[in-house]
């Protein structure tokens, strides 16, 4: 039986009928969608961790106790788990292991655009690169006995477009995969110097062992077109290179990114006459084809920077231009906070105090954007907190005065707190805004431990934030509603004022959960509207000014009453 | 050759519903297909784009500039962006709604004018009022099955095929009111 399905949901089958045991991940986009499909499996145990390195380390774990396992990641989520993964390279699989990250190139929902196969090749770890969602579920099976068959840990590596593309998988019967036996082995699992130096020449085997698999692998696989034009690429530029190339060239298409082929290079080079590697982001298997020598065309000709496309590659390989309507210029749509985002209010406040603001990931980056323009920085998870810690150190406790971090609640929890323990620790007298909406707002509505609900939904023990900052010593911490503009604009300046770290929780949760119940819509009476714009300030989609008056679209508006509080002539009010 | 269909619109009107029937319904047919979207950020209110291909053999997963058959925009804007994917000689069905984004609503540029003449002078184009005809269909929430409804008239995919997708697709209790917006869809004449 052939299903749709996204990469993401393939990945999670392939590994559902490899019969993995236990996945952890922390969500984040391209990659979210993996863990959440992993849900409908009742009999494989499945959780949302509070950070990358949690779960990685959780899926050692497992791996370690003889089940196969899995962490699934974005990019940037690599970099927060890159610590274990560098040294279960040396320690390896019991139960086979699998990482699977998605890269973002395009950045639709990231904040750069870094390329993850320096990661394979950094750590030693194999990687497998599928281009649709029937390859995603393969490579992932494929992953887990590779995994156990070579004693290592194995990426897939997916990007935005096979994450998020849907395309026909052949659904199988999952395989029945018993625990393997757990065995105390203190030299393999235990990376201390005298053990890990032994580990590495064992590294060192598997990766000769490897590049010789990846000759003869047929995840590597030559398509001959008898054409003079070689094309060497791999996952979604595959797809784009087929679509704009068809058969006028020939193929070597790689499944398996790292470690890469040398002979099954040389050998497809040596047929044609001109060669390119056609891969987004960064050069890596360019690097690797002109180490071995051989001529070939890649970023001299194609873009270093976002992705590719089918007319890209018929441009540069066919010099084929294409016949479209020339693009005209017009007003962009930039994302925008939901009209009742809780998080409007607090921006409102921040913007109108014009304190600078220490940002985070989430959906409150948005608060950078016109007309609130209130954030200053976005850097990665959790630097919002440690990040304006610096700054007071920088600048003193003049510049501390006007200056808050901005973090979401489930960012807080994922690597916040350990800034926060760095200011009481050091003597900081910062002031920490926690938006603590419910629930993990940006990737798409997931629990995480504030909203006492795990991923299949079972009742928790829930943090409390309020004892959490306590316990780590901070002494002021305050619960506010955003949308109770005064006392939330109040509860700011007082917190700036004192001489010692401090905590004011935003509490309002999103609008977008289904148990928020929305009111009717507010409407503005023109007679008593008088131009002033205040409401305008807000930033809200459903607010619009025309002819001289705001106006709120009823389809629009949900009815969060913000608007009411702003407007100084009462003009707003209940719609009919 | 794959048929190309890209659906475009504002983040939250519901478009992946869409693209949902629509893939299922190409399905039914034993094509091969890819349909592709993008979460995360974007999805906040921003334009929002979901690609369909179908045919005997898909690899691209996204439609190109000039690539387009049919474009089915659910907003003004959005589909005048979108006019650069448009195969010459395409049609555009076009829910003629307007919808402001942020740098309009701020006064830092304004929303253009003109834009169903701009289309049709250079497309075939279908412009209706879909939420209309959602409301006649007894709820505002079917503009999506309403423009889909249009879009399977200008398609070679059975009528029926789209029905039986529909009744596999939507909840029992909103069964009757989203047949008859797709029913409303497919008999627009414009």
């Amino acid at each position: 039986m052939k299903e749709l399905m996204i990469g993401n949901a393939a990945v999670a089958r392939g590994a559902y009928e490899a019969g993995v045991k236990v996945v952890s991940s922390y969500p984040g986009t391209p990659s979210t969608e993996i863990t959440e499909s992993i849900v409908k499996y009742e009999d494989v145990y499945v959780e949302w961790a509070p950070n990358e390195k949690v779960a990685g380390e959780t899926a050692i774990g497992a791996s370690i106790a003889g089940a196969r396992a899995m962490s699934c990641m974005k990019h940037v989520g690599l970099n927060v788990m890159a610590d274990p993964v560098f040294t279960v390279s040396y320690i390896g699989a019991n139960g086979g292991l699998v990482f699977c990250v998605a890269d973002d190139p395009g950045m639709h929902s990231s904040q750069n655009e870094q390329d993850s196969r320096h990661y394979a090749k950094a750590s030693k770890i194999m990687m497998l690169e599928p281009s649709d969602s029937s390859e995603c579920k393969e490579f992932t099976k494929l992953a887990f006995s590779l995994s156990e068959k070579y004693d290592t840990p194995v990426f897939i590596r997916l990007s935005t477009r096979v994450s998020h593309s849907q395309s026909l998988v052949e659904i199988c019967e999952p395989e029945k995969v018993e625990l393997k036996p757990y065995v105390k082995n203190i030299q393999k699992n235990v990376m201390m110097p005298a053990n890990a130096i032994s580990r590495h020449v064992v590294v060192e085997e598997r990766e000769k062992a490897l590049r010789e698999f990846a000759e003869t692998t047929p995840l590597n696989a030559v398509e001959d077109n008898g054409s003079k034009i070689g094309v060497i690429t791999s996952g979604v530029s595959y797809a784009y290179a087929k679509d704009a190339l068809q058969d006028k060239v020939n193929y070597l298409k790689l499944g398996m990114v790292y470690p890469l082929p040398t002979n099954l290079i040389k050998e497809f080079a040596s047929k044609v006459d001109v060669l390119y590697v056609i891969e987004e982001l960064d050069p890596f298997i360019e690097e690797h084809v002109k180490g071995l020598g051989i001529k070939v065309k890649g970023k001299d000709v194609f873009s270093l920077l976002g992705e590719y496309s089918q007319n890209l590659i018929k441009k540069v390989v066919l010099n084929e231009e294409v016949d479209a309507f020339a693009p005209q210029n017009l007003p962009k749509r930039p994302p925008v906070m939901c009209a009742g985002c809780p998080h409007r209010g607090t921006f409102y406040v921040l913007s109108k105090l014009g304190v600078t603001v220490s940002g985070d990931i989430g959906c409150y980056t948005l608060g950078a954007v016109a007309p609130l323009n209130s954030v200053d920085t976005t850097i990665c998870m959790g630097a919002s907190v440690s990040a304006a810690h610096g700054m007071a150190k920088a600048r003193g406790e003049e510049f501390n005065k006007k200056l808050v971090s901005v973090i979401g609640d489930s960012t807080f929890i994922h690597s916040g707190i350990t800034g926060l323990i760095d200011i009481v620790y050091n003597k900081g007298n910062n002031t920490v805004i926690i938006l603590d909406n419910s629930i993990t707002g940006m990737t798409g509505h997931q629990d995480n431990p504030t909203t006492g609900l795990t991923i299949r939904k079972e009742p928790t023990k829930q943090v409390d934030l309020v004892a959490l900052c306590k316990a780590v010593g901070v002494d002021r911490v305050r619960v506010e509603d955003p949308f109770d503009i005064k006392g939330f604009e109040k509860a700011v300046k007082e917190e700036l004022e004192v001489n010692e770290p401090s905590v004011i929780i935003a509490q309002r949760p999103c609008a977008l959960l289904k148990t928020v119940k929305h009111e009717g819509y507010y409407t503005v009476n023109s007679d008593k509207c008088r131009s002033c714009k205040m409401c305008m300030k807000l930033g809200c989609p459903a607010i619009i000014f025309e002819d001289g008056k705001a106006k709120i679209d009823p389809t629009q508006c949900n009815g969060c009453g913000l608007c009411v509080k702003v407007c100084p002539f009462t003009a707003i009010t209940k719609g009919e | 050759m794959t048929k190309n269909i890209m659906i475009v619109g504002v983040g939250g009107q519901g478009t992946l519903l869409a693209s949902r029937i629509l893939g299922n319904a190409v399905i039914s047919e034993g094509y091969d297909v890819k349909v592709s979207e993008v979460h995360g950020m974007s999805q906040r209110g921003g334009s929002v784009v979901t690609y369909v291909k179908y045919g005997e053999k898909v690899h691209a997963p996204i439609i190109d500039k000039g690539e387009a058959d049919i474009i089915l925009a659910f907003e003004r804007l959005e589909a005048i962006r979108a006019l650069p994917y448009l195969k010459k000689g395409g049609k555009v069905i076009l829910n003629d709604r307007k919808i402001l984004p942020m740098p309009v609503i701020t006064g830092a540029t304004t929303y253009p004018e003109g834009i169903v003449e701009d289309l049709s002078s250079k497309a075939d184009v279908i412009a209706l009022d879909a939420l209309d005809l959602s409301i006649k269909a007894g709820s505002p929430k079917a503009v999506n099955v309403v423009l889909i409804g249009v879009l399977a008239k200008s398609m070679d995919i059975p009528k029926e095929t789209f029905i039986k997708v529909i009744n596999e697709t939507v909840p029992p209790k909103f069964l009757e009111m989203n047949l008859k917006a797709f029913e409303l869809g497919y008999n627009y004449e414009g």
